[in-house]
């Protein structure tokens, strides 16, 4: 018996290591440990081995039956190695083809260049709030402390839909309507379009937009606008960014300011993209004139607060250096792509 | 406003920068400096000479060899052809190596023309003499120099010195952009005061001493003046026995290099004074004003007055003249009458120096079209106070050039005097306001360099009424800044109480309409608010269309611009258009913006601002596609019940049988189709144009990002095809409303898996085939949980007449 199950066992290594693939060695299988294999025969013949003997031979038959199984198993898997060995090697691609591309579209370069605005500017606590591009003269002037007749309301080229309605010249009439809402304190920004009677040319464009910005609290000081507009300016165009504030004058605050941010392409030597001044205006801004305040019920002894203005476009061109206006209008798909 | 630095000098005599240094100052004390040109950057080693000897050129008739002596001692050898020159004369010289600025034509070089010693037609030549248009300037600042040829200088000038400052060329002209509430710096002495505060250093204004023979101007005209709003201050001096003649070079220069041409001596002094002051003055021949008397009045409505241009003008009741006892002489503040000029005959003269009520002189200088240096001034609003000064000073220079014998005494009509202003001060709420800690005494330090002064007893700034912009505290705040430096101010954030940043849920929706789109390969595009009544017919819009119920711009750039748009559409095509006329494939577009809806017409209230989520494309993709793209958006935007589509759209401007409106809960929230091939021709577009707009207030209204998880399915799904063949009239949306209707609690989803008409099909019919797939959420399915479901949405379909495939 032990010689016979020996010799099975001799038999079945021998055709397991002939077995030239998986179908074979499954055949090996079948044959040594199927239903009808060989070592199942032995089993089946137990019964005529005498009973004091069946453990021992059971024993045996099983050892033989186990080294089978590991034997066919090992080769399995070295046989399966060696399958996907060739397998991966026929399956070499051309990395280098053509992707398949997803066609995605690209967002305006206004947008971009807003959301950068706003990601900045609500990250400060600031609330983005919209007003009506068509709208009252006295939002858009009076309430700003250009009263009838101001020169200013000529400077600005206004697009007249009657005595009483404009086109807005600015996002400032949003300042207002936000203040007579009377809740305070304010910290705004809101991005709009505003109209001017320019003529359609490289760097003037009759409709653009503006980001107009507004804090009004106790305790706001020209200090803090300088800060709030400095940590604007190095989000925006750089940590090494420096800004410069020289006097100007807007009716609607006092001080006023305009800023300077140093050329973010020559980091303020002086190159052709800032005319060799070294220094770029980016905006406008003041601390809100004490009468725009009374005018909109706020009581400039208690509250002060701070006022900017940044013109979109201007931003748009300036980072991504966009050398005319009008391509922002035409909507031409090979300009849109590159954004 | 332009000023040079020479004449700046002439008030700050100790101020001594550079042109670079002083636009850096000016700009950060608020004074700000635009740009800035130095007169000789393109000159060099440029010398007066004295011609000594001119001979004829052997080898050339229009040449003269000419021995220039320089003062080094030993003449120079010049070969010249201009026809000017004669010996004896002085005249500027450019040595070897130096430059000029361009050529004798007046055509300016970049950086200037190098000088070298050559020889000309084989005779040697060691420099060049230079005409005023090599020098960089003209002859109509220059009028002295000659027509064709070298500029020749005084018998005084001096040999050997430099020619560049003997024609005041040695300068720099600034420009700064001065911001409308600085009425006083548009006068030179106004900026010289800012200078001198600037820089620290003494302002030395003119000494206007007293003037007038011992007659009495009250003698020779009177002035009434009947509207003292309209002309708070007249002030009159008379000049007799006027001389005219040329006015000095010192002056000249000056005015040159403001830009101002020299004409004569009574011209130069006016332009002169109103340069240094910003006081415009007029001049009036006294022999042609009739009865000896002035009126200012408002002109009568249509009076034609001819000014001193010879152009006729019409004049509205509004606008303020210059009177005599029988007819107007002058337009107040913008321009005198022909009748009434000064000629080189004059004999005597009424100077005229007054201030005008600067809005009405704006209005009238628009409502006549004519706009002056003069009006230009006085539409700022001027101090009624300077006008007295400038008259004086003019007078001053009068004498000074014996141009003319002053008569003693001013008319002076000036009703409510102009007084200063005292303005309560508080140096901590400066301090406050600006987050500083500047000492009281530095910021009264301030006002003085100013000319403010300050009232220790009462705590007042004390505000001369030139500086009518400064009103209350907050401006005091400013001019502190402005000399303390905006960039000593510390920065630092604002500290009060924290506020949640945040954008509205509007714009959050509009940012889901902008990512759906990308997804999906739209780009954004931006188009105008305005556009042309033009684009109606371009789309096709009926007669009577709402639509075209518009806002009007009153003062448009031009009729294309003239309308706010009551559709996106034309926009959108426009864009479109210019893409496929570029040639570009496959082009896809969108844009978020507002069309402008009247609440009436005239309009006499703010229009309804909605926005449009507008969606364009031609090339790939049809209707499907557009619809695919409505359908992501909606359902990014939360609204997660089913949408319909109408195709009773009844939009003129797109396919009549490819367009529908987007229906969401009883709703025309926009619609969708295919641009009608006319409209498309209009946009010169020959291809398939697909457009969807969606009316973005609507889905603000119903949009939620609230999002509920619903659990996964566990159990089986039984699906059940059924197979239809239909009339082609027959929407497969009505079939989907059945399966809505009848599809029972486990019917899950539907799907459309063929659709087909043609051949094996009889004509007018179409087969459609359905996938319907039934689920419960808690059990698998028995036939008898979803058959009868099965079986009304059967019998449904068949009572629609519709024929079912076994």
């Amino acid at each position: 018996m032990k010689e016979k199950l020996e010799k099975i066992k001799a038999d079945a290594v021998r055709e397991i290591q002939n077995s030239d693939g998986l179908e074979k060695l499954n055949e090996v299988r079948v044959a040594f440990l199927g239903k009808k294999g060989e070592l199942t025969a032995v089993l089946k013949g137990m019964k005529d081995v005498r009973a004091e003997e069946r453990p021992k031979v059971g024993q045996l038959v099983n050892e033989t039956r186990e080294s089978i199984e590991k034997l066919i198993e090992e080769t399995k898997r070295k046989m399966e190695a060696a399958e996907r060995d060739i397998r991966l090697k026929q399956e070499v691609i051309d990395v280098t083809l053509p992707a398949k591309k997803n066609r995605v579209g690209h967002r305006h370069p206004n947008t971009i260049a807003l959301e950068e605005v706003e990601r900045i500017f609500i990250g400060m606590g600031y609330e983005v709030v919209e007003g009506p591009e068509v709208e009252y003269d006295y939002y858009n002037f009076e309430a700003l402390n250009i009263p009838a007749n101001h020169p200013a309301k000529d400077e600005q080229d206004t697009f007249y839909v009657n005595d009483k309605i404009v086109l807005r010249t600015q996002t400032s009439p949003v300042q207002v309507r936000q203040m007579e809402k009377g809740k305070l304190p304010i910290r705004m920004i809101a991005p709009g379009r505003v109209f001017r009677a320019d003529e359609v040319d490289a760097t003037h464009s009759p409709s653009f937009h503006q980001i107009e910005g507004l804090v009004i609290d106790k305790n706001v000081t020209f200090a803090d606008l300088k800060g709030t507009l400095q940590e604007f300016a190095k989000e925006l165009f750089g940590e090494d960014t420096k800004v410069k504030f020289r006097p100007h004058h807007f009716p609607f605050t006092e001080p006023s300011a305009e800023v300077d941010v140093t050329c973010f392409k020559c980091g303020g030597k002086g190159c052709r993209f800032c005319k060799g001044e070294g220094w770029i205006e980016i905006l406008g801004c003041g601390m809100v004139h004490p009468r725009v305040l009374e005018m909109s019920g706020i009581d400039p002894e208690e509250y002060s607060g701070f006022a900017f203005g940044v013109g979109l476009e201007r931003i748009a061109l300036l980072k991504y250096e966009i050398d005319d206006m009008r391509l922002l209008y035409e909507n031409d798909d090979r300009f849109l792509k590159q954004f | 406003m332009n000023t040079s630095l020479s004449w700046i000098k002439a008030y700050v005599p100790d101020l001594d920068v550079t042109a670079q240094e002083y636009t850096d100052a000016m700009t950060l004390s608020g004074s700000k400096v635009e740009s800035y040109e130095q007169l000789d950057a393109d000159l060099d080693k440029i010398v007066i000479g004295q011609i000594e000897k001119i001979e004829k050129h052997p080898d050339a008739d229009k040449l003269v060899i000419c021995q220039v002596n320089v003062g080094t001692g030993e003449n120079i050898q010049i070969v010249t052809g201009a026809p000017n020159v004669k010996e004896g004369q002085k005249v500027p010289v450019v040595l070897d190596g130096g430059r000029v600025a361009g050529g004798h034509d007046g055509k300016k070089t970049p950086g200037g023309v190098k000088i070298k010693k050559g020889k000309l037609r084989g005779v040697p030549s060691n420099g060049m003499l230079c005409s005023i248009e090599e020098l960089g300037s003209t002859r109509e600042m220059y009028p002295e120099a000659p027509e064709n040829g070298i500029y020749i200088f005084d018998d005084d000038a001096v040999v050997g010195e430099s020619a560049i400052h003997a024609l005041g060329l040695d300068d720099t002209v600034v420009e700064y952009e001065i911001t409308s509430n600085r009425v006083d710096c548009f006068g030179i002495l106004g900026i010289a005061r800012e200078a001198a505060a600037t820089f620290d250093k003494k302002f030395c204004p003119p000494v206007v001493t007293e003037t007038g023979n011992n007659e009495n101007v009250a003698d020779y005209i009177k002035v009434n003046v009947h509207d003292t709003d309209l002309c708070p201050r007249y002030c009159a001096r008379v000049v007799k026995n006027i001389k005219i003649a040329p006015s000095p070079k010192w002056m000249q220069r000056r005015l040159a290099s403001q830009g101002i041409r020299p004409i004569n001596n009574i011209v130069d002094i006016t332009n002169y004074v109103m340069e240094e002051y910003g006081q415009p003055m007029h001049a009036y021949d006294l022999d042609t004003i009739a009865g000896r008397e002035i009126n200012v009045r408002c002109a009568a409505k249509g009076e034609k007055f001819v000014t001193l241009d010879g152009q006729e003008r019409t004049m509205d009741d509004s606008v303020l003249m210059i009177c005599d006892g029988e007819k107007a002489i002058g337009i107040a503040g913008i321009m005198g009458g022909e009748n009434s000029m000064i000629t080189d005959d004059v004999k005597t003269m009424l100077f005229e120096a007054a201030c005008f009520d600067g809005t009405n002189i704006r209005l009238s200088s628009k409502k006549i079209g004519l706009r002056t240096d003069a009006s230009g001034k006085f539409e700022k609003g001027l101090d009624p106070n300077n006008a007295i000064d400038a008259i004086n000073r003019a007078c001053q220079l009068i004498e000074e050039l014996g141009a003319g014998e002053v008569v003693g005494g001013v008319v002076d009509v000036y009703g409510k005097v102009k007084e200063g202003r005292r303005i309560p001060f508080d140096a901590d709420k400066v301090n406050k306001l600006l987050g500083t800690n500047i000492e009281k005494e530095t910021m009264i330090g301030y006002f003085k360099k100013i000319d403010l002064d300050y009232d220790y007893e009462k705590d007042e700034v004390i505000v001369p009424s030139w500086r009518q912009d400064l009103e209350r505290l907050a401006d005091m705040a400013e001019e502190v800044a402005r000399f303390y430096g905006y960039a000593n101010i510390p920065t630092t954030l604002p500290s009060g109480e924290a506020t949640a940043g945040k954008k509205s849920f509007k714009m959050r929706v509009e940012d889901v309409a902008r990512e759906v789109a990308e997804f999906c390969g739209f780009s954004q595009g931006m188009t105008y608010s305005f556009e042309s009544p033009k684009v109606f017919d371009k789309l096709l819009l009926p007669e009577d269309s709402e639509l075209r119920k518009t806002v009007v711009i009153s003062n448009p750039l031009g009729e294309d611009f003239s309308i706010m748009r009551t559709t996106s559409l034309n926009g959108m095509l426009t864009s479109l258009s210019t893409n496929y006329n570029r040639r570009n494939k496959d082009v896809r577009l969108y844009e978020l913006g507002n069309i402008y809806l009247p609440k009436q017409v005239p309009v006499t209230e703010l229009p309804e601002e909605r926005m449009q989520f507008t969606l364009g494309m031609y090339g790939e993709g049809d209707f499907f596609t557009m619809k695919g793209v409505v359908e992501e958006f909606l359902d990014r935007a939360g609204l997660h019940g089913k949408e319909t589509y109408d195709p009773n759209a009844g939009k003129t401007f797109l396919h009549p049988g490819r367009q529908a409106n987007i229906v969401y809960d009883g709703k025309v929230i926009g619609y969708l189709g295919e641009v009608h091939p006319t409209v498309a021709e209009n946009y010169a577009i020959k291809d398939r144009v697909y457009v969807a707009v969606i009316d973005m207030p609507y889905i603000v209204e119903m949009a939620s990002f609230d999002r509920k998880y619903e659990g996964i399915a566990n159990f089986p799904a039984v699906t059940r095809d059924i197979s239809m063949v239909m009339k082609k009239e027959i929407m497969v949306g009505d079939i989907e409303k059945v399966f809505d209707e009848k599809g029972g609690k486990y019917l899950e989803s539907y799907k459309l898996f063929d659709i087909y008409e043609g051949a094996q099909i009889r004509a007018g019919f179409k087969s459609v085939a359905y996938s319907l797939t039934f689920r419960a959420k808690d059990k698998t399915l028995e036939e008898n949980d979803y058959a009868p479901a099965m079986n009304k949405i059967l019998k449904a379909l068949e009572e629609m007449g519709i024929e079912l495939r076994k």
